[in-house]
């Protein structure tokens, strides 16, 4: 638990929710469609690509790559101010759905773009835990 | 050349100042809006239609709605109005919404207004522009869809342009030498802009030199941060064959939207294609008949990108366009951002206005040094975003195609 955490944390609606209540058992959760079968991210009610109001949640064993990233040297948004530099990412799953996150556990200058990623876990407060993506060696 | 000449820009204004401590944006506003309508000839009671943005969300004192709060402040009395806000692009959209009224006989003469002051802003509210949450929200106050999927993870505007950047990069081989080339040649042609925030000129040592903000984007190829403003005045043919000025015609608009298509979206798509293809299609030219190009350049870049996407090189090969910055600069075969462009003149949290005005210059040939030779066709093109995430994958995009006779 971090009780210091100063960074942004989420809002969870109950749209959202089961999103975030799965990253507190440590779960990474996408939704796959019944309808068409295909996947999304971020958490809806429904399927955007067809609507579809019968949409599962499946857990993923998260595990992609990087398909963009860069390392952040400035943010003034208060709370991220000391939190430089790190890397911003844009991670694409195993299952062809692309995601935002950080890359951590991993000196900066060390990621690439298509370089193999698997998600983790940290505990911001007793109440939310966020999933990031580290290097999957 | 076979287009549709029956909407004109008739005026067009940028403000001098790029800081403005001491007025309102009220205050700015009013003084862009009676500049466009001194170049036109035009004067207040001529105005039958308003378009304008509130500036609350960036710390300006100008609140929503902007539209009924300037025709109040202004004392105009307006049968059409419009307050498009779909970031960086909304004055293109303005500018697209307002010829539509034109054509449909709703207005004679539209007033277009955009301005704002974050750089004071900045410094009494700590608003930043580009590496931070905008105004007031911070860090706690996400909203549960779909910012909390995104800005939890220090997304910043510059962030998400860099990340695509580094995509670029990857796939093409765009190399930091031709962001620095764009920023090179941006900049000679600030040095001829008595206007531009920043006139020395650099070297593509000074660039690669520079700061690191969000690799692979350095400080010299973000844009500035100004205040600033500007406005334009747009009326039928009618009204532009009796204005003082020679009348520039639109000939062609496109836009779109991009979204990121539940996680398989491409987030290297801008939407500006679709929107150039609406636009050329419309106009009627082709890319050879373009003499300038005014690009959005929130970053080097997005020139790079602008250049693809428009259509003057493939996709993939911007980098290659702009190399060494020969073909962009002045005397070039396609002149880019004349004026100085964000990266060098003046940015106000969006800068969509200001390549629309610089191409209007251009077209009526008022741009002595920095002149383009027998400018006929220009285009002026900008994307933007819905916030600092959103410039990943939601974003709005807009290609205008202006004429001179």
């Amino acid at each position: 638990m971090n009780s210091e955490w100063k960074r942004s944390l989420p809002a969870i609606s109950p749209e959202t929710r089961p999103y975030w209540e799965a990253c507190r058992e440590r779960r990474l959760v996408i939704q796959r469609c019944h309808e068409c079968d295909k996947y999304q991210t971020y958490y809806r009610a429904f399927c955007c690509h067809c609507w579809s109001s019968v949409v599962e949640d499946v857990t993923v064993d998260g595990e992609g790559t990087v398909w963009a990233f860069t390392i952040a040297y400035q943010n003034r948004t208060p709370g991220w101010e000391d939190f430089v530099p790190y890397v911003l990412a844009a991670v694409e799953l195993k299952e062809g759905v692309k995601l935002m996150t950080n890359i951590i556990n991993c000196p900066p200058d060390d990621v690439r773009v298509g370089m193999p990623v698997r998600v983790t876990f940290v505990d911001a407060t007793d109440e939310v835990t966020l999933p990031y993506f580290e290097p999957n060696r | 050349m076979t287009a549709d000449r029956t909407v004109a820009v008739v005026g067009a204004f940028e403000h001098p100042t790029r800081y403005a401590p001491d007025k309102s944006d009220f205050q700015l506003l009013q003084e862009c809006a009676a500049g466009a309508l001194h170049d036109a000839g035009l004067s207040p009671s001529d105005v039958d239609g308003l378009c304008t943005l509130a500036t609350a969300n960036w710390g300006g004192d100008l609140s929503d709605p902007g539209p009924n709060r300037m025709a109040d402040y202004l004392n105009v009395d307006p049968v059409f109005v419009d307050t498009t806000y779909v970031g960086g692009a909304s004055v293109q959209f303005q500018v697209r919404r307002a010829a539509m009224a034109i054509r449909a006989g709703l207005s004679k003469v539209v007033l277009i207004m955009y301005g704002a002051r974050p750089r004071s802003n900045q410094r009494t509210q700590g608003v930043a522009a580009g590496t931070a949450v905008l105004a007031s929200r911070g860090v706690s106050a996400l909203r549960a869809t779909a910012e909390s999927f995104e800005d939890i993870y220090g997304v910043t505007t510059l962030g998400t342009f860099a990340m695509m950047a580094a995509r670029h990069m990857h796939l093409y081989g765009t190399t930091e030498e031709q962001l620095a080339d764009v920023s090179v040649a941006v900049r000679s042609h600030a040095a001829l802009n008595p206007q531009a925030r920043y006139r020395d000129l650099l070297a593509v040592e000074d660039v690669l030199g520079s700061r690191m903000v969000s690799s692979p984007l350095r400080i010299l190829n973000c844009c500035v941060i100004t205040d600033g403003g500007g406005a334009l005045v747009l009326a039928g043919a009618d009204v532009a064959r009796n204005v003082r000025k020679p009348p520039v015609w639109l000939i062609g608009s496109g836009e779109a939207l991009t979204r990121g298509d539940g996680g398989y979206g491409d987030w290297l798509d801008t939407g500006l294609r679709r929107a150039a293809r609406t636009a050329f299609d419309e106009a009627g030219v082709k890319h050879a008949d373009v003499d300038t190009v005014q690009i959005y350049d929130a970053t080097a870049f997005h020139v790079i990108q602008h250049l693809e996407d428009l259509g003057f090189c493939e996709i993939g090969q911007g980098g290659a366009f702009v190399a060494g910055g020969s073909r962009i600069r002045l005397g070039g075969e396609l002149p880019v951002n004349t004026d100085g462009g964000g990266l060098s003149s003046n940015h106000v949290i969006t800068r969509g206005i200001f390549v629309v005005i610089e191409a209007v210059r251009q077209l009526r040939r008022e741009c002595a040094d920095r002149q383009v030779n027998e400018a006929r066709v220009a285009i002026a093109s900008a994307v933007g975003g819905g916030g600092p995430g959103g410039q990943a994958y939601r974003r709005s995009a807009s290609a205008l195609i202006l004429a001179r006779d």
